[in-house]
């Protein structure tokens, strides 16, 4: 169980004062000239011995990541950008993060940005968060009059800024190729990798891009060191972890906990439990919409880290725990979510583009069982098909979700459509006897 | 992602306010010498706003122009962003997330709720010019789930009554509060602390 002197988001409930008096309570901006002292290769070192993995839901080592930034700054100056376009269906921390805890994250730009020859920081948050952003404007205001940042940021001789840059309604720019593109004001669509960010990101300068909550942390980890941070989780799968708790539960919540807490206790301790019962629980997303579901059966004793989901073939991406209960109808609410990843897709590449909106008109399909049994392979070939055959992780993003559906639930799937046939007016051509029987009533309750 | 519709009667010219035209100075400021394109999009936003919520052609071709981007370019990005309306909406816009982990916890419900209060269907506008009603994807509060964004603000925890109210509340002139409309704080659990309570 993790203490509350462990947790590192101390006003995530945005119960106390998130402006800098407050936030100053709390510690943070404590000692920061004696962190960038450490210069940039100790920051580094100590963040890639934290283990800290990303927090943006592709799990990469941060501090791997920092390091990866060319060790002088040439003619090009370097860049951090942070990723709080927060909007992966069933994730909502770094809104926490943003609203509640601004100075964590402005604090966490000053000294990545140092540890990687940055002077400025663009943050990137999503259009739909306009208090969150203003929050944040008025928290990286403060920390300008304080002379946080600044020419002479916390008076380490270091200038740096940081800028507020808010989006404007697009899932893709959480990508951070797109997000890039975006930020040089074009349409967010990603750009192919090779030359990765830290060689060519914004305005063709170095950049790192690194999710809000990678990035407010680590100030905590860098003051209480990065043996305490480890110390924390498994190995491999070290700290605490913001976890958005959604879903058929009684209390739904943001908390942080740490990782590698097993799913059950999560959600009866701090989510008051599945809706009815453990009992009823027929299945959960556990990082996301893009992870596949997992069956209730596989969740009894589930421990909540990257390793431990990758094994269950589920992933912990951004730790937002989607929770179905046995009234859920698994397959409508997968279909929910090709429904948004068709309507997400930036349309540059083809089997993307093309294969979302197909999916999800398949799926459509599915939820009322209008399909033929051989087409649950198909569905699965095109997935297969748009699956790590797109410039950026959309496709499989969109593709995942289906493919655990199938995976988990094709007896569910089979029996809907065999259903479905069972009323003679919806047989398929060729097998239709009856012409005069009703049409099934069971769409309306779908 | 809307398109210019050939319906709309376009407004003849465009100009920023001169108190919007301190604001752009500065946010065309944030960028470095010769990327001022990167202020394409905060300057659209604020045009919108000046503009009762919708961006007008010629607002992109001025802002392009001063921006020394191709116009089209400008016409790619207004109608990229969901968030850019390019005909003119309700004074209310009225946006309701029904994306799964909202569609979980009832937001059909929410939906049938507004329509019918405002007796309107999804992107539609109430004759009046007051409300328009929108289906939105997730809207990454999904902890207080079902969601509402109206305007700026996030009602939270909505239900289809407590939507009626707000609705009915905006109707008669009044400020609803947003956030969670079940009283509970933010994203804390309802009911009792289950963490942080050790602390200051």
């Amino acid at each position: 169980m993790l203490h509350d002197r462990d947790r590192i988001f101390t006003n995530l409930y945005g119960i106390h004062d998130w402006r800098l008096v407050g936030a100053r309570k709390r510690g943070d901006w404590d000692g920061t000239k004696a962190i960038l002292e450490k210069g940039r290769d100790g920051i580094i070192v100590e963040m890639k011995e934290s283990g800290l993995r990303g927090r943006g839901g592709a799990g990469f080592p941060t501090g791997l990541k920092w390091s990866f930034m060319p060790k002088e700054v040439g003619d090009r100056p370097h860049y951090l950008v942070v990723n709080a376009d927060e909007g992966e269906p069933g994730t909502c921390k770094d809104r926490d993060i943003l609203r509640h805890d601004p100075h964590k994250l402005i604090e966490g730009c000053l000294i990545a940005g140092f540890a990687m020859g940055a002077h400025t920081a663009y943050i990137y948050v999503r259009g739909e968060f306009h208090n969150e952003s203003n929050n944040l404007e008025a928290a990286v205001e403060e920390a300008r009059e304080a002379g946080l940042l600044g020419k002479d940021a916390c008076g380490s001789g270091w200038a740096f800024d940081v800028i507020v840059h808010r989006g404007a309604g697009a899932y893709i720019c959480g990508e951070e190729m797109a997000l890039i593109e975006s930020l040089e004001g074009k349409k967010g669509q990603p750009r192919l990798k090779p030359p990765f960010p830290a060689n060519m990101g914004v305005w063709g300068c170095p950049t790192t891009v690194n999710n809000v909550e990678s990035i407010a942390v680590a100030p905590t980890i860098l003051r209480r060191g990065a043996g305490w941070f480890s110390g924390l989780g498994r190995p491999k799968n070290t700290g605490t972890k913001v976890f958005c708790i959604s879903g058929h539960v009684e209390n739904p919540c943001n908390v942080e906990e740490e990782m590698g807490i097993p799913l059950r206790e999560l959600i009866k301790k701090h989510a008051g439990g599945v809706r009815g019962g453990w009992d009823n629980l027929l299945a959960v997303i556990p990082g996301g919409s893009s992870v596949p579901c997992v069956r209730a059966s596989t969740c009894d004793n589930l421990p909540m880290d990257f390793d431990s989901l990758a094994e269950v073939r589920s992933g912990l991406g951004t730790a937002a725990v989607i929770v179905m209960d046995k009234s859920t109808d698994i397959i409508a609410a997968i279909a929910r979510l090709s429904k948004f990843y068709a309507h997400e897709s930036c349309g540059q590449c083809t089997p993307c583009r093309e294969g979302t909106g197909w999916m999800w008109r398949v799926m459509e399909r599915l939820v009322k069982g209008e399909a033929h049994i051989e087409e649950i392979d198909t569905l699965l070939d095109v997935a297969g098909q748009v699956e790590g055959h797109t410039i950026c992780a959309l496709g499989d993003a969109a593709a995942w979700p289906i493919q655990g559906l199938i995976r988990n639930f094709r007896p569910e799937v089979e029996a809907r459509i065999l259903s479905y046939q069972k009323s003679a007016s919806h047989a398929p051509a060729g097998t239709a006897k009856e012409t005069k029987a009703e049409p099934a009533k069971e769409t309306e309750a779908a | 992602m809307s398109s210019p519709s050939t319906n709309v009667q376009q407004p003849e010219s465009f100009a920023f306010s001169a108190k919007n035209e301190k604001a752009a100075k500065e946010i065309i400021s944030r960028y470095p010498e010769g990327r001022q394109a990167s202020a394409i999009m905060p300057l659209f936003d604020l045009a919108q706003r000046q503009s009762g919520g919708w961006l007008p052609l010629v607002a992109i071709e001025n802002i392009t122009a001063r921006l020394e981007v191709p116009v089209i370019r400008g016409l790619e990005v207004a109608t990229f962003y969901t968030m850019y309306n390019m005909e003119p909406v309700g004074k209310y816009l009225v946006q309701i997330c029904t994306t799964t982990p909202c569609w979980l916890r009832g937001s059909d419900d929410v939906v049938s709720a507004c329509k019918k209060n405002l007796g309107i269907d999804l992107n539609e506008t109430t004759a009046d010019g007051e409300f328009t009603l929108r289906e939105v994807e997730c809207l990454g509060a999904c902890v207080n789930a079902p969601v509402v964004q109206i305007g700026n603000e996030y009602f939270e925890d909505v239900d289809a009554e407590s939507a009626a109210k707000i609705l009915d509340a905006l109707r008669a002139g009044k400020k609803p509060k947003p956030g969670s409309q079940t009283g509970r704080s933010t994203s804390a659990p309802a009911g009792p602390l289950t963490s942080l309570t050790e602390v200051e």
